[in-house]
């Protein structure tokens, strides 16, 4: 069995490397999985696909980080409010909901080119991923329900109303009844960065929004409040810090953001509405914050991290027929780790055996 | 409507209801011992998931469903290790083993999605199943759902009439005062974690061994998110765990006739009544009640415990 002793003070050390050590742990226990699964294949030319090849064509490289954009942006809103203790379980909801309504924009305009659609299009995702997690603010507030319940059964619902909104208002009438919106001229489609890639303008707006996060988080008191919310929910209230405040701030940006992620991605790398848009990157930013420590500048580096096992995963799942799934297999071992791992930040472990020797 | 059609519905409901009873029953437990597992609908999936493989291999419905209690417990032991022993965050915990849940029954489950199996068939208990209208509606169920409505009892009588269940709901309101007076606090919650589990591992098996014969991985869809909704709507007492799922398993039921009554409501919208009415049900809840703060919440839920003594 293990001991836990308490550490006096919290170990700098470990929190570097901690996250080092459930990477390891992840590879590891990826090793032992491909060893099981593939026959007559070598582990490491396949450790070489995932981890290797993103890095070394340009196209693989340029789609980590179409891939990243959305995970940092919906991470971002995430880390914000767990640090409050506001759990929005729900962001798939809130980025399916942006993207229909910032697509319901483009369609509705599809016949004038304007520089004005775009922006327009960014404000409806936004507002409608605001209105979709207000829902939850305004029932944990008014009649104390919980926001993870209430936002996981919106995320259900809002991919029925995609569904509903593709065979309905927002189909292509010359699509052959398929259940696709038009699809978006160019002025309402992002702008790419890197010529000749899906990498779009989404990612400068992902990392323009980390900086102002951290500067928010570490300069203005709002961000003192939702840390102190988070940490020591009595104590925040001798401050005179007002609860309902903090939830309704907390839910309205992290669901703004989705929101806007949703947007990116129909207007972005899908060109249109699809039903392919629920893509399950609201619950993989869960992920991704946990990972950042729900620190703005790490989600910066976490989703590259997931994105990674994204693009890394479809290369192994391209070359050694393997299903998508193995990809989420690998996301839950990480977190997994992530947080067993954090224990030696606080914590010395010792085994059992080795107390009896040194008493 | 007719009589054949009322008691299709009534039986349909009942059905359709029985997985939350176990999956909500079985996280009962383990948030009366004060730990909150949000990792319910990864546990049913993986429950479905061994449920049908091994009635596929083997035929064989008993060894079938201790395949998914066993599947439920060994996946909980991961929440249970983690949280108990490493003392990790239980949403994150919970939220990664459903996720993970999620992702190793797609990938296990890959091979199976072209299979049926042979569904479990119903009991007809003798004589009294031949009874007009009472046989039908209550002596011809599948024996699982008798189990179902059986392990309710069987919570309620080990929370309230057991010394162990008075230790155990002692725990989840003070787990510091339970320690001080010399039980075993990690003990009973890593009990009540693994019931968990093999309670949601069963609820997961009745879809895929009751409801329908196939396999599908995302054929829980939220269901055990449900489960986690109803344990709050029950106030924590397990009767009324089954009110919740009868009211939940009738609308679900509802709008699938509703579907096939040609009501001129896209089948989309109606998809999602279950959902809102999850939404609609804890409010109204939380509506009624007079005080502010929900009083028989267990106190200690979701509370990190670690004894330095």
């Amino acid at each position: 069995m293990i001991k836990l002793i308490p550490r006096v003070e919290n170990s700098k050390a470990m929190i570097l490397l901690s996250p080092i050590i459930a990477l390891i742990l992840t590879a590891l226990s990826a090793f032992v999985i491909f060893v099981f699964i593939l026959e007559d294949v070598k582990v490491s030319n396949v450790f070489f696909t995932l981890f290797v090849e993103p890095f070394t064509d340009s196209y693989y490289f340029s789609e980590l980080f179409v891939k990243a954009a959305p995970l940092m942006i919906i991470g971002l809103g995430l880390s914000i409010g767990f640090r409050a203790g506001i759990w929005n379980i729900g962001a798939e909801g809130q980025y399916v909901v942006g993207g229909i309504a910032g697509s319901a924009v483009a369609v509705y305009f599809y016949d004038v080119e304007a520089v004005w659609l775009l922006p327009l299009m960014a404000i409806a995702g936004i507002l409608s991923g605001m209105f979709y997690a207000s829902i939850a603010a305004f029932l944990r507030v008014k009649y104390q329900v919980n926001e993870i319940l209430v936002t996981l059964m919106l995320s259900y619902v809002a991919v029925f109303f995609l569904s509903a909104m593709l065979q309905g208002p927002l189909q292509d009438p010359s699509g052959f009844n398929f259940p696709e919106s038009r699809m978006f001229h160019d002025s309402a489609l992002l702008p790419i960065i890197w010529e000749g890639t899906r990498l779009h303008i989404g990612l400068v707006v992902a990392i323009i929004l980390s900086f102002i996060a951290w500067f928010g988080i570490k300069k203005h008191m709002f961000g003192m409040q939702i840390k102190i919310s988070g940490s020591a929910p009595r104590a925040a209230k001798f401050a005179g810090f007002d609860d309902n405040k903090t939830v309704w701030y907390t839910l309205l940006i992290s669901g703004g953001l989705a929101g806007l992620a949703g947007l990116f991605e129909a207007a972005g790398p899908a060109g249109q509405l699809t039903p392919g848009l629920p893509s399950f990157y609201g619950f993989t930013a869960i992920i991704v914050a946990f990972l950042a420590r729900l620190h703005p500048i790490g989600v910066l580096f976490s989703s590259v991290l997931i994105a990674l096992s994204y693009v890394g995963g479809e290369n192994v799942q391209i070359d050694y027929d393997l299903p998508k799934s193995i990809t989420q297999i690998f996301q839950g071992m990480l977190l997994f780790y992530f947080l067993a791992c954090d224990i030696l930040i606080k914590y010395k472990v010792i085994l059992f055996k080795t107390i009896r020797q040194t008493l | 409507m007719n009589e054949g059609l009322l008691i299709d519905i009534i039986i349909g409901i009942s059905i359709a209801s029985v997985p939350l009873i176990f999956a909500a029953i079985g996280e009962l437990v383990v948030e009366r011992s004060g730990v909150l597992n949000l990792g319910v609908e990864g546990m049913m999936i993986v429950g479905a998931l061994l449920g049908f493989v091994v009635q596929f291999h083997t035929g064989n419905s008993y060894l079938a469903v201790l395949a998914a209690v066993f599947g439920g417990m060994v996946i909980a032991s991961i929440f249970a290790f983690l949280t108990q022993f490493l003392l990790t965050n239980q949403v994150a915990t919970g939220l990664a083993l459903t996720l993970f849940g999620l992702g190793f029954s797609a990938f296990v489950g890959r091979a199976y999605t072209e299979e049926t199996i042979q569904l479990i068939a119903s009991s007809n208990i003798p004589l009294l199943s031949d009874i007009p209208l009472v046989g039908p509606l209550l002596f011809s169920y599948n024996p699982l759902v008798y189990l179902a409505f059986f392990m309710v009892y069987l919570v309620w009588w080990f929370l309230f009439k057991t010394k162990q269940g008075l230790i155990l709901r002692a725990i989840g309101d003070n787990h510091d005062a339970a320690h001080a007076i010399g039980h075993n606090v990690i003990r009973y919650r890593l009990l009540a974690i693994l019931f968990g589990g093999a309670m949601a591992g069963i609820g997961g098996a009745f879809l895929s061994l009751v409801q329908v014969p196939i396999w599908g991985e995302d054929m829980t869809a939220g269901r055990g998110w449900i489960a986690l909704g109803l344990v709050v709507f029950s106030s924590w007492q397990p009767f009324r765990v089954i009110l919740g799922a009868i009211l939940f398993g009738g609308i679900t039921i509802l709008q699938l006739h509703a579907q096939g009554f040609d009501i001129r409501i896209s089948a989309q919208y109606l998809s999602m009544l279950p959902y809102l009415a999850t939404i609609v049900i804890l409010v109204s809840l939380r509506m009624g009640a007079k005080n502010k703060t929900n009083r028989t919440m267990p106190n200690c839920l979701g509370r990190i415990f670690h004894s330095t003594t």
